[in-house]
């Protein structure tokens, strides 16, 4: 069947006949880095439109309708714009942090593309601590962020940026500890193994409580850790007008609102590659015709099936919840999901060791 | 580091929320006192939408300057109208025929539904959820239609005139209002599940920016602000006009004053007002829909009051009259303003996000406030 690790490797081949093989290494990284750059433009562009039509689903409007059909080219039209908008530079901002805040962000978010193996066999880079690295790379955010709120010399976006920082510091714990479970009971921080581990069943099912507790924990620590309502107060509207990037516009301001959806990607990505099984397909027991059928769907597909509905399921929450006050997002962390988060890491600790789950 | 709530000192971070901002509904410009995130003064600035009506309405006739005040409290257009319309005919000593009369306390509640309806979703957005905005405003558009259809208005509808209404029902009318009311009977349900039940909203409101009764009277408030807070002053029961004196409905009270009584006061409210509907919707009387006025109404030389129950509160004309065509002075009790001075008291020590939602329940509307 076709999939995506044979036009890489048929890629590869050609590349090989061609040229030497530094050469083909060097061709190859090229080549990833700039699908890497296309798949960030692609999904952020994909996910702005799907925001804006769940929220119009949400609030019984139509949403975009007038760019193209359906209005599918809206934000291939919003982003024309922001490119060709001037991007101001106020005065009395620190430059160098204020321009350089946005590309971190960006870059930030592009890094933790790597490791995340969107279908069988197919990864930028099967690293053998992937769950680590992407614990660290995910952590740059704050610092984009909090340059951003220093430098602009605005009290809003200063405001933004403190929040911002105490609550992805915060809920960093409780997300760690939640992966950290899936990593116990599948004995490796690799991608490809802990995806490998759930050939008979996801880890949501075959985890038993501690399981389902950790992915409770973890879709609530990865709202909070995308700046997501009901998580928003970085960037709370009707408090801070705009948070840390009340002074920023055009180019500079979209490669952020790009950069927190790529996040909401990832995260989202982490959460079906640890939860869901990844590009693994639905099996049930001992049905083997079902079997088969889930088989025959492409892997890609359960990939970006269970990523979009987590994101489906995020973007949910935003379009419901009213926003926590800073106190209680912080009591949220420390008083419940971070001493759950421990406790349940014992309990998945003993599941593991006794051999109790499937 | 302990410091005293209410004083500035160096260090401290002085933000100006307003004139153009998110949760000010309008251009109120707040000077906030910020020590980390914990508010420490609020200090309103007035005069950015400030228009002169009371001046102006010096120069207009007994007939006109009622349009003026549907671009004060431009959520209760109906009962501004209603209570300068009040004062001109206690002034003439005008009695309003009963058609008229049951047709202003229909419309009066309708707008009062429709104004807490939109304060409904306006306070949920300033909480941080947006979706509620889209479902009030859902109900909102069919009350709007309805007074289209009758007034020829959506939003300033200059409905109310010296002597009854302006124009008799449309029509379309009973059957519009009997919809609504279905309509709105399954739909507060659906409110209560989307905001009033959710732990957030409660966490966020309970115990927040308390009112006392004492401070509430003291302060001036009035309308569901002040009944948050205990206090008993609902105009249609304590003076009641145009027979609201007849109809069976309740005033709503709470106890705490935080800001989720504020809240549940409305949502009550908007019940009670949907219970009038219902009794008046069936039993509209036949008759005239105007009282028979002089073309130029000259007003006895004397001062003249009267009052009414706005969405926000106590709406108050004062008209002096010199016994010519035009008033020689005239003074708007605005609930909006007296409101709004409480806010510093009741924000003092809590958090910006607080303040937020405190204004949020406070329902103000800039030009009442301004005028």
């Amino acid at each position: 069947m076709w999939s995506f690790a044979a036009l890489a490797d048929l890629i590869h081949e050609e590349l090989n006949a061609q040229l030497d093989p530094s050469w083909v290494l060097a061709v190859e990284m090229i080549l990833v880095g700039l699908s890497a750059i296309g798949l960030f433009a692609l999904l952020g562009l994909v996910l702005v439109l799907m925001e804006r039509k769940v929220s119009a689903f949400m609030q019984i409007r139509l949403g975009p309708n007038r760019v193209g059909p359906a209005g599918l080219l809206q934000t291939l039209a919003d982003t024309l714009k922001l490119l060709v908008k001037e991007g101001i530079t106020p005065n009395g901002v620190d430059r160098l942090m204020f321009n350089g805040a946005p590309f971190i962000a960006m870059i930030a978010a592009m890094l933790l593309l790597a490791p995340i193996a969107f279908a069988r066999d197919f990864q930028i880079w099967d690293l053998n601590i992937g769950v680590l690295y992407v614990s660290a790379v995910s952590s740059l955010n704050v610092i984009a962020i909090l340059m951003a709120g220093w430098s602009s010399n605005n009290k809003y976006s200063l405001l933004g940026a403190m929040r911002s920082g105490a609550q992805i510091v915060s809920y960093e714990l409780s997300a760690g500890l939640s992966v950290l479970t899936i990593v116990v009971l599948a004995g490796s921080l690799q991608m490809s193994e802990i995806v490998a581990s759930q050939a008979d069943g996801w880890w949501v099912f075959k985890g038993h409580v501690p399981a389902l507790l950790a992915f409770v924990i973890f879709l609530i620590a990865a709202t909070a850790e995308t700046n997501r309502a009901p998580f928003d107060l970085s960037e709370a509207e009707s408090e801070l007008t705009a948070g840390f990037h009340t002074e920023y516009s055009g180019m500079k301001f979209a490669l952020f609102f790009l950069a927190e959806y790529i996040n909401v990607f990832i995260v989202c990505a982490i959460g079906a590659t640890l939860f869901l099984g990844g590009w693994m397909p639905l099996h049930i027991g001992h049905w083997a015709g079902f079997n088969q059928v889930m088989d025959w769907i492409p892997s890609s597909i359960w990939f970006f099936g269970k990523t979009f509905f987590l994101i489906f399921v995020i973007m949910w929450f935003r379009w419901t919840f009213p926003r926590l006050r800073i106190d209680q997002l912080l009591d949220l962390e420390w008083k419940y999901l971070l001493p759950i988060g421990m406790v349940n890491i014992l309990l998945v600790t003993a599941v593991a060791i006794l051999g109790w789950h499937f | 580091m302990v410091e005293e709530i209410g004083t500035t000192e160096q260090g401290d971070l002085i933000i100006n929320v307003g004139p153009q901002h998110p949760a000010t509904h309008g251009v109120l410009h707040l000077v906030i006192t910020l020590n980390g995130e914990t508010v420490k003064k609020v200090e309103p600035h007035l005069g950015y939408i400030h228009r002169s009506i009371e001046k102006m309405c010096e120069s207009l006739s007994y007939r006109q300057f009622i349009y003026s005040t549907s671009r004060m409290d431009y959520l209760s257009s109906h009962i501004n109208n209603h209570g300068c319309a009040l004062a001109v005919e206690k002034a003439l000593q005008l009695e309003v025929p009963g058609r008229a009369q049951v047709i202003r306390v229909l419309m009066d509640e309708l707008t009062r539904i429709a104004s807490h309806v939109l304060w409904w979703g306006a306070m949920a957005m300033d909480i941080g959820a947006f979706t509620p905005f889209f479902h009030a405003f859902r109900e909102r558009e069919m009350i709007n239609d309805i007074m289209e259809e009758t007034c020829g208005a959506r939003l300033t509808m200059n409905y109310m005139v010296p002597g009854g209404v302006m124009f008799d029902l449309h029509p379309n009318f009973y059957g519009r209002v009997k919809a609504f009311i279905r309509q709105f009977h399954k739909k507060l349900p659906e409110y209560d599940e989307l905001v009033t039940g959710n732990t957030i909203f409660r966490s966020r409101t309970r115990g927040v920016g308390v009112l006392s009764k004492e401070d509430a009277i003291s302060y001036g408030c009035s309308g569901p602000t002040a009944r948050a807070s205990g206090v008993d002053c609902d105009i249609r029961k304590l003076f009641p006009y145009e027979g609201y004196g007849k109809l069976q409905f309740e005033q709503p009270l709470a106890t705490e004053g935080d800001t989720y009584d504020r809240y549940m006061v409305r949502m009550h409210e908007m019940r009670q007002s949907l219970s009038i509907l219902e009794q008046l919707i069936d039993n509209i009387p036949e008759g005239d829909f105007q009282a028979k006025t002089k073309a130029v109404l000259k007003l006895p030389k004397g001062e003249f009051y009267s009052r009414v129950e706005t969405a926000r509160g106590e709406f108050g004309v004062y008209i002096v009259s010199e016994g010519g065509t035009t008033p020689y002075r005239i003074k708007y009790r605005s609930p909006g303003f007296s409101n709004l001075s409480a806010l510093d008291h009741v924000v003092r020590g809590q958090k910006i996000g607080d303040l937020v939602a405190i204004m949020g329940s406070f329902d103000l509307v800039i030009p009442d406030i301004d005028r």
